[in-house]
């Protein structure tokens, strides 16, 4: 293996690697508000909002994010729709984690037994404060776990994002590959770059599981 | 809206029903409860007590028929959506529910569990909110486990916070649904002993219960249910002695038997 080339090319896939994160942190957090908006309409009273949130989440889960990602970025043109491949990268991927996130969100707040929501109700707490003092704190340790799952998944999936030239860790390392001809040394580098990533994002998410389920080991 | 006198009843129902799909669970209760009055409800599992129950706090709706509190009705077919949901939490606060499986906020500590709702629905400070949940915690014998959490309790210690909890409210009737029915043997006694504490002081009751003895001993009114009607209602003297009702004395001779099984096992 060629150290002194990996050392060498070290500063440039960080670079690469910083796009990967500032991409996958924005379709996280808009992704986020997807799904929180996914849930609400799906627990709406009107039954075809309930049905449309439903399709949506149905034909995201239906097809692979690559079709998605290509469809949005070539196809969207067609419709009016111009994004950079930046920007078209965190809202495909937002509109994606969102439709799976709302399904962990709902899974979260259901995972809190029945008689909580009684017990709060009948105290005299409507809906909306019973959601906020009562069910999510309490479902906020299983929804923290269930999206840190999803998070590692949008890191990884970003790499797709190289098939519209985001300029992220994986096309990075395709483009020094073309220059290097060092394959080996190149994608070893970048998988070591993500498995980073993804520590860290394992890390927080544990950091945040344990002040949400405080309250379980005091 | 009528204006509640000292005279009007503080709970009453007329003529409610209420289906689980083609199971008619519910077939037309009648039933008034003067202020003060304890009323405690037997009955056979499936009569439609725990769902009568429910029904007054509307945790159940209704199909027919009508619930007054202190002379404004319950269940109200004319409010849809919000204008409904402002109604019935406004309802809920004059109403202290407790429930068999204690329903505590384990979250919470069992301080916050009796503050939550006059600190968040009431507005309370924080400081009147915690005088006023140190004085029932201290009512209920709990004083010294201000500070823990729900999991760390007892049963019997989780029923009597959820009693703390409910009385916060400053309710105008407490509603029990079976809250010893979960409890061990040698626990229900300090739970029955704070609901007696509660009679004396006037507290307008209405109990579901198994407990017989304690029925027959702290209560003004008893009913018997089977099937979704009222079979049969006296002082609690009558009733559990020398009861009218065929299927009265039925339940009752049961119950006893099954009671005297129990102790046999011990």
């Amino acid at each position: 293996m060629d150290i002194n080339l990996m050392m060498e090319i070290t500063p440039l896939l960080m670079k690469a690697a910083w796009i990967t994160i500032d991409i996958s942190a924005r379709a996280l957090f808009f992704g986020f508000f997807i799904a929180s908006a996914l849930v609400a309409l799906r627990t709406s009273r009107h039954v075809p909002i309930r049905w449309l949130a439903r399709a949506y989440i149905s034909v995201v889960r239906g097809t692979p994010y690559f079709v998605q990602l290509l469809l949005v970025f070539y196809g969207g043109p067609a419709l009016g729709l111009r994004l950079d491949p930046f920007t078209c990268g965190v809202v495909v991927g937002a509109f994606n984690i969102g439709a799976y996130m709302s399904e962990a969100i709902r899974g979260a707040i259901e995972s809190v037994d029945s008689g909580q929501n009684e017990a709060s109700r009948s105290l005299g707490f409507g809906r909306l404060a019973t959601l906020q003092h009562i069910i999510l704190p309490q479902s906020a340790g299983l929804m923290i776990r269930s999206i840190g799952v999803l998070a590692i998944i949008l890191v990884k999936n970003s790499s797709l994002v190289s098939i519209i030239s985001v300029v992220e860790l994986t096309y990075q390392a395709q483009r020094l590959i073309g220059s290097t001809y060092k394959p080996l040394e190149v994608f070893t580098l970048s998988a070591l770059m993500y498995i980073v990533i993804i520590y860290a994002v394992m890390g927080i998410v544990e950091f945040l599981y344990r002040r949400a389920t405080r309250y379980t080991y005091l | 809206m009528t204006t509640a006198t000292k005279d009007t009843p503080m709970v009453e129902l007329k003529g409610v029903k209420k289906r689980f799909g083609d199971l008619e669970v519910l077939k037309g209760i009648d039933l008034k409860v003067e202020r003060g009055k304890i009323i405690s409800i037997i009955g056979p599992s499936g009569s439609g007590k725990s769902t009568l129950l429910r029904s007054i706090n509307y945790l159940e709706v209704i199909d027919e028929g009508s619930i007054l509190l202190d002379g404004v009705q319950v269940n109200r077919p004319d409010l849809k959506g919000l204008a409904f949901e402002r109604h019935i939490n406004h309802i809920r606060q004059n109403m202290g529910m407790v429930f068999q499986h204690f329903n505590l906020f384990p979250h919470l500590s069992t301080l916050d569990n009796v503050t939550l709702a006059p600190r968040k629905l009431k507005g309370m400070s924080a400081g009147s909110a915690r005088e006023l949940g140190m004085e029932l915690l201290e009512r209920v014998g709990l004083a010294d486990k201000a500070s823990v959490y729900p999991s760390s309790l007892s049963g019997g210690q989780k029923q009597r916070v959820a009693i703390a909890r409910a009385l916060a409210m400053r309710p105008k009737v407490m509603l029990f649904d079976e809250a010893t029915s979960a409890l061990d043997p040698e626990l229900v006694e300090e739970v029955n002993l704070v609901m007696k504490r509660l009679a004396e002081e006037h507290m307008t009751m209405l109990i579901v219960t198994h407990e017989m003895a304690f029925a027959r001993d702290v209560s003004d009114w008893a009913m018997f249910m089977d099937d979704g009607v009222v079979v049969e209602q006296s002082t609690p003297d009558r009733l559990f002695t020398n009861p009218d009702q065929e299927r009265t004395r039925n339940f009752l001779r049961k119950h006893l038997e099954s009671q005297a099984v129990a102790h046999a096992h011990f």
